[in-house]
C-alpha cells in the first residue's frame, strides 16, 4: 500500500528495531549520503540504512559545527549524538561534501562508533575514475569482511547487486507513470517511497513498491485536478511538510532531482563481469551531485530532460541553507532550465522551514505560472 | 627596550621583487596575449609550466584584492556585490566570489582589464575548487579541466599500501590526460624537460619553505607569522621556479643565522600562538595587537604546510620536512616519473590541502605536533565564514583544545569579505583572552 512508505518514514526507528531484532545474523550500517555502495552492504548482509534529519529544532550540534554548514548536517549529527540510530552498528560516508564529513567526523569523536570512510572520486567522468573506484571498493568489501567476519562470495554481491538493482527499476517504473497528464501518485507519496527505500530494507520495500504498480497505480488519480505540474530539485530534501504545502496549492511535484529522489535510483548496474568494476561504474554513471560533475556540465542536459518529458511548467530549486555544493550549481542550473523556458522559484531550506512565508512565495510562483497560459 | 634584539630581515625587498614580478608578467602576458594559465594555487602548478606560461593563482588574488580593500574598501566590496548581482550566494568561498567579481567587473587589482586565460586547470580538493573554475570557465568561455585529488589519509587512519597506490596512479594517470588535453586546447608542445625542472623545483622549495619553518621553533621565534605570509607567498605563486629554490636557500640560511644570534621577529616575545585558518587579509593588524601583550602568533599548520612539503616520521611521531627528490636520492627522467613522483608528493606531504578534504583526529595530531614542537602556549582560531575548506573541523578544535587546557581564542571573520569582520567585537575577545591567561598590556 501506498500509506506504508509513509509509515516507514514516520516510524523508521521502530521499524528498524523490529527488523534488527528479526535479523540477529545482520548488521546495520547508516550512511548519511547517497554515494553509499548499497550492493556491497548487501551483499556482506549489512543492512544500510539512510540517516536523515528530525526536522525539529535542536541544541546539540552547536559545539561541533560551525554556524555556516547547512542544516542538513547538523540534523543528522544531532540524531546521531541525541542517540536516536543506536541501533546502527557502524556508521560510513563516502567522498561528498565537507559538511557531511563534519558530521561523520564528529559522531566518530564523541560517540565512537565504528566507522567506514570511501574515499570515492569526485571527477566522475574521468576516464581513471572506474579503475580507481573498483579498487577502492574493493578495498571497502574487505574491509567489511574483517568487521563482520565472513567472507563476500562473487554470488553473495551478485544478491547485493540484485536486491538494489531491483529496488531502483521497481521505483523508476513508478515515476514513469508521473509522466501522465493525471499522475497516479504524488510529488509527497513519492519521496516517502524513495526514503522509505533508502531507510529500510529493501527487499521487503520491493515487495510494497511491486504490489503498488501492480495493484494500487493502474487507474489511481492523486488528485481530481493535478493542477500546474512542477518539478523540484536541489540539496538533500525530505521536507515532507513543505512537499504537501506545495501539492495542496494547486499543483503537482512530477519530478525531481534529489538525492531522496531520482538521483538516488535512476540508474542500474550494467553487466559485466568484474563484479567491482560493475559497481563502481554505476555510480560513476548516476546523475551527479553537484561536487561529482565536472569538468563538463552533464546536469544540465539531464535536468532539462526531465523538466521536457515529465512537461513541466515550473521548476521549484531548493537549496539548505550553506550548501555549497548546490550554490555552486545555482547559476548554471537556473540558466540552464530558463534556455528550455522552465521558470524557477529558488528557495532556501534550514531545518525546519517557514511553510507560511514560503507558500506565499510558492503562490506567488504558481501565479505567474498559471498566468502565461492566459496571455 | 625589549626583551630580544630583533632587525628587519635582509631578503624582504627580494620576497617583494619576486612577488611583484609574477603579476607583471601575468599584465605583459596579457598585453602581448601570450598565455595564461588560472586556477587554484593549491593546484599542480608545475603541471602547465611544460609551457612558457604565467600563472593566475585564484587564492593569492584573492588575498591581494582583499589587501587592497584596506587602502580603498570600495574595490573589494565592488567585487563581491558585483559576483552577488549575478546571482552568486554571498556565503560561498570569498576568493572564489572575488576572482567571479573581479572578471565580470573586468577589473584587475594589480592594473587594468581582467586577464582571461588560455584555459583554466583546477585540482579539486575541498568542495569549491572543481566548481570554482568551472564557473570561470563558463563566464570566459575557455576550456577547462581539473585534476581530482584524493590525498592520503592522515597517519592516524592506518591507510592501506594498496589505497594509497591506488590514489597516487589515479592522480598520475590524471596528470598524464591533462597534459595531452593542455596540448590539444592549447595548440601548443608540452615540453617535458621543463616539466621535470618544475616537478623538482615545486618538491624543493616546498621543502625549504618547511626548514625554514622548523627554524622557528627557536626561543624568541626569527619569524612571526605576519612576515611569514610575505615569504611563504613565494611558494604559493611560483614555487615551480628556480627562483624560488634559490630565494629559499638564502632565507633558509638567514634564518638560521638569525636562530643562532637570537634574533627576534618580535623583541617582546612572552606568549607564543599559533593561528587557525588563513587570516582576515583586510584586519591584519590583530596580529600587531596581539603583541601589545607581549604575545606574537609564529605560525599555522596554514602558513606551515600551504608552502610547505611535510613528511610523517613514524619513530619520532613528528613531522618533518620531506625530501624532494635530489634528496631522496632520486633523478626524474621522463613525464611518467615526474607525474608519478609530483603525485605521491602531493598526496602524502601536502598536509594542509589533507585537511581540507578530512578533519577531526588527523589534523589535532598535527596541531598537537605544532604545539609541543614549537612550544606554544595558546592558540587562536579564526572561524572563517569565507573558507569552508579550513572551517572544517574547526569547532572541534576548538574542543580538543579545552579538552587538554591550551588556551584557545576564537573569532569569527572572513578572509577576504571584510563585510563580515568586525575588528571591534575581535580586539574585545583578544582583551578577554588575555586577562584569562594572565597578560596585560605592556607599558610603552
Ligand atoms: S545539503 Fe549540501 S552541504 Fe549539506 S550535506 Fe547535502 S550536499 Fe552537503
Ligand atoms: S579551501 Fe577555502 S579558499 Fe580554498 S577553494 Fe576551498 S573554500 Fe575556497
Amino acid at each position: 500500500m501506498i500509506e506504508d512508505f509513509k509509515k516507514i518514514y514516520e516510524n523508521r526507528h521502530n521499524y528498524m528495531k523490529a527488523w534488527k531484532a528479526k535479523n540477529p545474523d545482520w548488521k546495520v550500517l547508516g550512511y548519511m549520503c547517497s554515494y553509499m555502495p548499497e550492493e556491497i552492504l548487501y551483499a556482506a548482509k549489512v543492512l544500510p540504512i539512510r540517516w536523515l534529519g528530525g526536522h525539529e529544532p535542536q541544541n546539540v550540534t552547536e559545539p561541533h559545527i560551525m554556524g555556516m554548514f547547512c542544516p542538513f548536517c547538523r540534523d543528522v549529527l544531532a540524531q546521531g549524538l541525541l542517540g536516536k540510530y543506536d541501533y546502527c552498528d557502524a556508521i560510513g560516508i563516502t567522498h561528498t561534501c565537507k559538511h557531511i564529513n563534519q558530521a561523520y567526523e564528529s559522531m566518530i569523536l564523541h560517540r565512537g562508533v565504528d566507522h567506514f570512510f570511501i574515499p570515492t572520486p569526485s571527477k566522475m567522468q574521468d576516464k581513471q575514475a572506474l579503475p580507481y573506484y573498483a579498487g577502492i571498493l574493493k578495498i571497502f568489501k574487505e574491509q567489511l569482511e574483517n568487521w563482520t567476519g565472513k567472507k563476500i562470495t562473487e554470488d553473495d554481491l551478485k544478491r547485493g547487486i540484485a536486491i538494489v538493482d531491483e529496488n531502483r527499476r521497481l521505483m523508476r517504473q513508478v515515476y514513469e507513470t508521473r509522466k501522465a497528464d493525471n499522475p497516479p501518485i504524488s510529488g509527497l507519496d513519492s519521496m516517502y517511497m524513495v526514503t522509505a527505500s533508502q531507510m529500510y530494507d529493501k527487499q521487503e520495500v520491493n515487495k510494497i513498491i511491486a504490489d503498488v504498480i501492480k495493484n494500487e497505480l493502474p487507474g489511481r488519480k492523486a488528485k481530481n485536478d493535478p493542477g500546474i505540474r512542477l518539478m523540484i530539485l536541489g540539496s538533500e530534501d525530505d521536507d515532507t511538510a513543505f512537499i504537501n504545502m506545495v501539492e495542496n496549492c494547486g499543483s503537482s511535484l512530477v519530478i525531481d532531482d534529489h538525492c531522496t529522489g531520482s538521483r538516488y535510483f535512476w540508474n542500474t548496474t550494467e553487466p559485466g563481469n568484474d563484479l567491482m568494476s560493475v559497481i563502481a561504474d554505476r555510480y560513476l554513471k548516476r546523475p551527479p551531485c553537484p561536487i561529482k560533475d565536472m569538468p563538463n556540465r552533464t546536469r544540465i542536459p539531464h535536468i532539462q530532460g526531465l523538466a521536457k518529458e515529465w512537461n513541466v511548467a515550473g521548476a521549484i530549486v531548493i537549496q539548505q541553507k550553506f550548501c555549497d555544493p548546490h550554490e555552486l550549481d545555482k547559476v548554471a542550473i537556473v540558466n540552464g532550465l530558463k534556455a528550455v523556458d522552465v521558470p524557477t522559484l529558488y528557495l532556501e531550506f534550514d531545518v525546519t522551514v517557514p511553510i507560511g512565508p514560503f507558500r506565499i512565495r510558492v503562490e506567488a510562483f504558481l501565479e505567474t505560472l498559471g498566468s502565461e497560459d492566459l496571455f | 627596550m625589549g626583551i630580544y634584539k630583533t632587525e628587519p630581515l635582509k631578503c624582504w625587498g627580494k620576497a617583494k621583487e619576486l612577488r611583484l614580478g609574477v603579476y607583471e608578467g601575468i599584465k605583459k602576458a596579457r598585453d602581448n596575449g601570450t598565455m595564461i594559465v588560472a586556477g587554484g594555487t593549491e593546484s599542480a602548478i608545475a603541471l602547465p609550466a611544460g609551457f612558457d606560461m604565467d600563472f593566475l593563482g585564484g587564492e593569492p588574488y584573492g588575498a591581494s584584492c582583499a589587501f587592497a580593500g584596506i587602502q580603498d574598501p570600495s574595490w573589494n566590496r565592488g567585487l563581491m556585490e558585483a559576483s552577488e548581482a549575478a546571482s552568486y550566494p554571498r556565503d560561498m568561498c570569498a576568493y572564489m566570489r572575488i576572482g567571479i567579481g573581479s572578471l565580470l567587473s573586468d577589473k584587475f587589482v594589480f592594473g587594468g582589464k581582467y586577464p582571461v586565460p588560455t584555459f583554466n586547470l583546477q585540482t579539486h580538493i575541498c568542495d569549491t575548487h572543481g566548481k570554482w573554475y568551472q564557473i570561470m570557465s563558463d563566464i570566459e568561455g575557455v576550456p577547462y579541466n581539473c585534476v581530482d585529488y584524493v590525498p592520503y589519509e592522515w597517519e592516524t587512519e592506518n591507510e592501506s599500501e594498496e589505497s594509497k597506490r591506488l590514489k597516487r596512479v589515479y592522480m598520475k594517470d590524471q596528470m598524464l590526460d591533462v597534459i595531452d588535453w593542455m596540448e590539444k586546447v592549447s595548440g601548443k608542445k608540452f615540453d617535458d624537460e621543463k616539466f621535470i625542472n618544475a616537478v623538482n623545483w615545486e618538491c624543493e622549495s616546498t621543502s625549504l619553505w618547511a626548514q625554514c619553518c622548523m627554524v622557528n621553533q627557536a626561543i624568541p621565534a626569527v619569524m612571526d607569522e605576519k612576515m611569514m605570509y610575505s615569504l611563504y607567498i613565494i611558494a604559493v605563486l611560483m614555487r615551480q621556479q628556480k627562483a624560488a629554490v634559490e630565494f629559499y636557500k638564502v632565507l633558509l640560511d638567514e634564518l638560521k643565522d638569525r636562530a643562532a644570534r637570537g634574533i627576534a621577529a618580535f623583541e617582546n616575545e612572552k606568549f607564543r600562538m599559533i593561528h587557525d585558518s588563513q587570516p582576515p587579509w583586510h584586519n591584519l593588524q590583530i596580529f600587531r595587537y596581539l603583541e601589545q601583550f607581549g604575545a606574537v602568533s609564529i605560525g599555522a599548520h596554514y602558513s606551515f604546510s600551504l608552502s610547505g612539503g611535510w613528511a610523517y616520521d613514524k619513530e619520532q611521531d613528528k613531522y618533518l620536512p620531506a625530501k624532494a627528490p635530489k634528496e631522496a636520492g632520486v633523478t626524474l627522467k621522463t613525464r611518467e616519473e615526474a607525474c608519478d613522483w609530483y603525485s605521491e608528493w602531493l598526496l602524502a606531504y601536502q598536509t594542509l590541502l589533507r585537511s581540507l578534504r578530512y578533519s577531526g583526529r588527523g589534523k589535532h595530531k598535527r596541531i598537537q605536533d605544532i604545539i609541543d614542537n614549537w612550544k606554544i602556549d595558546g592558540m587562536m582560531i579564526h572561524l572563517n565564514r569565507g573558507c569552508e575548506g579550513t572551517a572544517v573541523g574547526q569547532m572541534e578544535l576548538r574542543r580538543y583544545l579545552a579538552d587538554r587546557g591550551i588556551p584557545a581564542l576564537t573569532y569569527e571573520g572572513n578572509l577576504a569579505d571584510v563585510r563580515e569582520f568586525d575588528l571591534e567585537r575581535t580586539i574585545d575577545k583578544i582583551d578577554t583572552f588575555m586577562e584569562t591567561v594572565g597578560l596585560t598590556k605592556i607599558a610603552k
